[in-house]
């Protein structure tokens, strides 16, 4: 098996599963084509997270994660809360295969985006800069194809620099092509030069 | 209760008559068919005896069966070994946009040795246009490389006809016919290929055994150059247990394959019209009429691949997907997009690939226990509770 029985426990019992409709933040993060996207739901009563719901579209680790995310944050004040970061919710999971690690930053993300999202709605001006990603998952939307690594964003495409290969996205399917081919690999669309 | 097996395209479990037939080469008769000794002499036989099983499974002549260890390696060995043969005359070689990686990856290979790769197009159902490929030959092409059958999807592909084309302009044509030999019957006299790449371990055989057909004539580089095995076309020793298991399982499939696509037909069509028909939201991928006879893919909106493939594990039922978060590059299936297929919707891919051995009650199995982990799945998915919100709005 590809994942610990902790893993597999949060995947097929996840934990507060579901919305809430008046939330004091909504954080969402992660979209469709990278593969995973979740949404995260907090009440929130005396500067502590009095209750989280969150919902994920993504693999059996994205699942796992928002689960143990939403457990660990439970109860919490909200600094401790966004003090839950990537690593430690791997750790939580008993390890996460090495190209799913990104999920891990996406559970993290979210419950970030959505305790800044209340806070915002306290007071804008304060914590406008908090929505940003923390420079931990920067670049961790999808990885190199060649060495499941990180991608940094260069110019107008992405760069992976272990394999120090640059790629762009084909305009026509999206998918990444090394910068410079001529046709895009998945779907055979022309690519600027 | 019974796992219920639908992975065919991974790997087909060996039928017993195979392994009872390779079982002697991996003990007592161990000797190299290259040896003069009696016990070489015999390996030597049994090799040549599975050279024209094999040869007899696609209707060619033994001596135009190159063996390999891999449907990898035969596509590579065709690729890179006609491509570079060719090279005198020419240096572009054109595939379709939805051939297995092992083509796509071995013309970028060729690219950085001064090649130039086209790649032809697919419609919606995964059809390449021979048309397309007509017009993308030149006087400097050397090969040109379609498959057969389409793993992902299951389409069928008109490789006649592109066969036809690539010969009225004198390009040798190959095909990767590895996800439908010994599956739907085939003779490469008709098809009118050069060069058509099969593997034992999708049609009950054992892993480790591949073979790449190539007509008589074919002029080819080899890539692994040493004695004089496989004619000169492939050195190493033969791997004489798995040819031997690929042999008797070309032989067992070509006597039996009518019976097998008469069943796997009927249980696939059950499966693709019970699953649209309890899933709401989900669509069949690939051509629904001209498809492999074991082959019954979807893609289910709203929901992850990996996600539905633990749930079916943990129900018993195995199956595969082309999702990103199910292969280790994370990258959704290069054939879905081809295909033109919205990333997201690609991202619910499933694919359930029969045995000759699937019931009627495994299909059954699948269409109870299936519906409820979409349910279960689009319950927690932010994308569906969003299209539910605007339905209702």
């Amino acid at each position: 098996m590809i994942y610990t029985e902790k893993v597999m426990d949060h995947f097929q019992n996840p934990r507060n599963v579901g919305v809430i409709k008046d939330a004091d933040g909504v954080g969402q993060v992660g979209n469709p084509v990278c593969g995973d996207m979740m949404a995260f739901y907090i009440k929130v009563a005396d500067d502590r997270l009095a209750d989280i719901k969150f919902q994920t579209f993504g693999c059996g680790a994205a699942i796992a994660v928002s689960s143990i995310v939403s457990e660990m944050a439970m109860g919490k004040t909200l600094d401790e809360a966004m003090k839950i970061t990537n690593s430690l919710v791997a750790e939580e999971l008993g390890g996460l295969p090495k190209n799913k690690l990104h999920c891990s930053n996406l559970g993290a993300d979210a419950l970030h985006a959505a305790i800044a999202n209340y806070r915002e709605r306290l007071s804008p001006a304060v914590a406008s800069g908090e929505a940003k990603r923390t420079p931990e998952s920067e670049a961790e939307e999808c990885a190199c194809p060649y060495c499941d690594g990180p991608l940094v964003e260069e110019g107008a495409g992405e760069l992976c620099r272990k394999c120090d290969v640059e790629f762009v996205e084909c305009p026509s399917c999206g998918d990444l092509n090394k910068r410079g081919a001529e046709t895009c690999v998945h779907c055979g669309e022309a690519l600027e030069k | 209760m019974r796992p219920v097996y639908l992975d065919h395209i991974a790997a087909t479990p060996p039928r017993p008559e195979v392994v009872d037939a390779m079982l002697p080469f991996l003990g007592e008769s161990f000797a190299n068919p290259q040896s003069l000794h009696s016990g070489g002499q015999e390996a030597l036989q049994a090799v040549e005896e599975s050279r024209a099983r094999v040869a007899g499974l696609i209707g060619a002549s033994a001596e135009e069966v190159v063996f390999t260890a891999s449907g990898s390696e035969s596509n590579n060995l065709a690729l890179k070994g006609m491509a570079l043969a060719g090279r005198a005359r020419g240096k572009r070689i054109i595939v379709s946009a939805i051939e297995h990686l092992s083509v796509l990856n071995a013309a970028k290979s060729l690219e950085k040795l001064g090649f130039e790769t086209v790649l032809v197009p697919v419609d919606g159902l995964g059809r390449v246009d021979p048309e397309d490929v007509r017009k993308a030959l030149t006087k400097g092409t050397v090969l040109v490389s379609v498959q057969t059958a389409n793993s992902e999807v299951g389409t069928l592909e008109p490789v006649a006809e592109i066969a036809r084309i690539s010969r009225e302009n004198g390009v040798p044509f190959h095909t990767d016919a590895i996800a439908a030999a010994g599956n739907v019957p085939f003779d490469v006299r008709a098809l009118g290929v050069d060069a058509l790449s099969l593997a034992a371990d999708q049609f009950y055989g054992p892993k480790g055994a591949a073979a790449l057909y190539l007509r008589k004539g074919t002029r080819i580089v080899p890539l692994v150059d040493g004695g004089v095995q496989e004619g000169g076309r492939r050195g190493g020793t033969e791997n004489v247990p798995a040819i031997v298991g690929m042999g008797r399982a070309a032989e067992i499939a070509a006597a039996e394959m009518t019976k097998w696509i008469g069943t796997e037909t009927s249980l696939r069509d059950h499966l693709i019209r019970g699953l649209l028909e309890k899933v709401d939201r989900s669509v069949l991928t690939g051509d629904p009429s001209s498809r492999l006879p074991h082959h019954a893919s979807f893609c289910v909106e709203f929901i992850e691949g990996e996600a539905m493939l633990l749930h079916l594990d943990m129900k018993g039922v195995a199956a595969s997907s082309g999702s990103a978060c199910t292969s280790k590059s994370l990258k959704v299936s290069h054939v879905l997009l081809a295909m033109g297929v919205d990333h997201a919707l690609a991202q619910g891919s499933l694919v359930f690939s029969l045995l000759e051995t699937t019931t009627a009650a495994d299909i059954d199995r699948v269409l109870e226990v299936f519906p409820p982990i979409v349910d279960t799945l689009r319950r927690m998915s932010p994308l569906f509770t969003k299209f539910l919100e605007e339905k209702t709005s």
